[in-house]
């Protein structure tokens, strides 16, 4: 038996990852908080401070709406992947071992792939001229090829193939470790294969699926170039907002400000949702 | 004759230049220092303009003056002032000169990014156009004309045979979701147009009552826009294969499509073309202040003005009388036709409120 750690020494182990979380995480997260208090200069750049106007800007009709998308968006993003991700991690948990794991290295191979390119390629594919909608044309689907880019649909697409890998990965431990005898009694019991996914499956993993619903939404949160190349200024996200003030603007307070504001608004929803979650497994 | 004194001024200056290499080399006493120190690190725009200037430019200056360049692809817009004022903070330099256009000019010096150039030191710059010179308040000068360009109304040969002639076919109908247009106020330079189209002249963005015409007249062009881009590599591929018709665009690039058999063309509109340009400019992180004069001296040269105009499209920041360019050539990266000049004050007094405001418009 592993006993818990009783002496300062016993905590050893974790003091690396601590200080490096210290460092390149809540230092430069502690800095922007900083940054978002300063003064900004217009015409020039910022200088330090302790002024809340960073924040009354943001809090206007428009940015709501803008912060309103961008969640829209994400949920859709993260509920799309799972509901695409889930069956498709089952299904590849029951192939042989060496099929598994060159499905596995193909995916790893599209997170090698730069959000541009994936930016570039969706929109060619999504373009009257060379895109997907010429092959509906040929099979009489459609009379005419039609652009799908820019449009809602093209960011939405754009950022589930990009989120997808990482759903099957957080997915795969899970559903690998899954007991096979569960849905084999529920077979023997006469369950159909697909009764037996939703009644059995779905049910016992769901903390996994609550899990990676969340890992997903906050993911596609700070998406920031898709929305630019895929989709029309309404379906830019606060991430796209953040990346002009900081860029563009010279207007780093702001950027901090915003992004402070979505950092907190999503640990408050991912909060909420676990709460949530735990209610109802109390229940 | 120009050739000469050009010469004898990169003479003095290279002495100057290895003088200071000696004391560098002198206080540190190691050989490899002494290379480190006389390569300067110049940041131009990443993608074509960097490919030309690594072609046609930087070799040539490296072997006239004995300075290696390190060239550093930047981006545009304020993207690149950004990172050299948060290094400059830190006492770094990315780069020693950079290009930098004309907002970012401006910003640069009002939060003093710049180093103060001697125009002693610049004997060749005396040719440069006196507006693109750019001053502190006080008269020092911190960034010397590198290359002027034109935006110019673009469109797809193929989907739009009849050539435009005049800004307002932006709010043309028939344009309904086929425009592409630059995503930000401060490059995209839309006020100035509709002010010098629908309103008699830039002049009229003087008051907020006049800013705000143009931003009304604007948002009749919204339905019209099917991209509005901050990539200028998205808009470009997409003019060519016909997917976004029309829009605004670089007259310099366009022209190198055009010649590389591409079925785009570039109209000065009777409005005319928006004129900016860029100008070199020295962080005041940068150690490397010698040899960034020789350099910015080399690169006001009127033969090395009229290369830039053959090879990178630019137009010359010297009167082209003093250039050997022909005609044509000049026709090439200019036009006779009266500029629309960016109201770049407006983007330092009023910079958030019209961000706001584009935003607002664009967004919807």
């Amino acid at each position: 038996m592993r006993q818990p750690p009783r002496r300062a020494a016993d905590y050893g182990p974790i003091a690396f990852p601590a200080v490096m979380l210290l460092l390149f995480f809540a230092v430069p997260f502690g800095l922007m908080i900083a940054v978002s208090f300063f003064q900004r200069i217009e015409g020039g750049f910022y200088e330090p401070a302790f002024v809340w106007s960073n924040y009354a800007r943001f809090l206007s009709v428009f940015f709501g709406r803008v912060l309103s998308f961008s969640m829209m968006l994400a949920a859709g993003v993260a509920v799309v992947s799972v509901a695409l991700a889930f069956p498709f991690t089952y299904l590849l948990t029951r192939l042989r071992r060496r099929t598994q794991v060159l499905w596995l290295v193909f995916l790893l191979s599209v997170l090698s792939l730069s959000e541009v390119i994936i930016g570039f390629a969706w929109a060619t594919l999504l373009s009257a001229n060379a895109g997907i909608s010429n092959l509906l044309v040929m099979v009489g689907l459609l009379d005419a090829p039609t652009s799908l880019s820019p449009s809602l649909g093209a960011v939405l697409t754009g950022i589930v193939y990009q989120a997808f890998p990482y759903t099957v990965l957080v997915l795969y431990p899970a559903l690998s470790r899954l007991d096979p005898t569960l849905t084999e009694a529920a077979r023997t019991l006469g369950a159909s294969p697909l009764n037996s996914f939703f009644t059995v499956v779905v049910p016992a993993l769901r903390n996994t699926i609550v899990a990676t619903l969340i890992m997903v939404f906050v993911f596609a949160l700070g998406c920031y170039l898709l929305p630019q190349l895929l989709g029309r200024p309404q379906h830019w996200t606060l991430s796209v907002l953040i990346t002009d003030q900081a860029l563009f603007q010279a207007n780093m307070p702001f950027a901090a400000a915003m992004a402070v504001f979505l950092v907190l608004v999503s640990l408050g929803l991912v909060g909420l949702s676990l709460l949530v979650g735990k209610k109802e497994n109390a229940a | 004759m120009e050739k000469n004194s050009s010469l004898g001024g990169l003479r003095v200056s290279r002495r100057s230049v290895l003088a200071g290499g000696a004391a560098v080399a002198g206080l540190m006493a190691a050989p490899s220092v002494l290379r480190a120190a006389e390569t300067l690190k110049v940041g131009v725009y990443g993608g074509y303009f960097k490919d030309s200037f690594d072609k046609h430019i930087f070799p040539d200056f490296t072997k006239a003056t004995g300075i290696a360049v390190e060239s550093v692809a930047e981006p545009t817009g304020d993207a690149w002032l950004v990172q050299l004022e948060q290094a400059a903070r830190a006492n770094q330099a990315p780069a020693d000169v950079s290009m930098i256009a004309q907002v970012g000019m401006l910003k640069g010096i009002n939060a003093k990014l710049w180093t103060a150039l001697d125009l002693a030191k610049l004997p060749n710059a005396a040719a440069v156009l006196p507006h693109l010179l750019n001053k502190y308040p006080d008269g020092k000068v911190a960034g010397v004309g590198a290359v002027s360009w034109y935006i110019t109304l673009v469109s797809n040969t193929k989907a739009i045979p009849e050539a435009p002639t005049s800004w307002a076919a932006l709010w043309d109908e028939k344009r309904k979701d086929q425009l592409g247009l630059m995503a930000l106020v401060s490059n995209s330079f839309l006020l100035e147009v509709t002010a010098a189209t629908f309103f008699g002249g830039t002049k009229h963005l003087d008051t907020e009552a006049g800013q705000l015409d143009c931003f009304k007249k604007l948002s009749e062009l919204r339905k019209n826009v099917k991209l509005w881009y901050r990539d200028e590599a998205q808009f470009e591929a997409a003019l060519k294969a016909g997917e976004v018709p029309m829009g605004e665009y670089y007259h310099d690039v366009t022209g190198l499509a055009v010649a590389d058999g591409h079925p785009v063309r570039s109209t000065f509109p009777k409005e005319g073309g928006i004129t900016d340009s860029g100008s070199w400019a020295v962080s005041r992180a940068s150690k490397k202040s010698e040899q960034a004069h020789v350099f910015i001296n080399y690169m006001c040269q009127p033969s090395i003005q009229a290369l830039l105009s053959r090879k990178v499209g630019t137009a010359p920041t010297i009167d082209r009388k003093k250039t050997d360019l022909t005609d044509a050539e000049f026709a090439g990266v200019s036009s006779d036709i009266a500029p629309i000049i960016p109201r770049y004050d407006l983007y330092l007094s009023k910079a958030d409120w019209l961000n706001q405001k584009w935003t607002e418009l664009i967004v919807g």
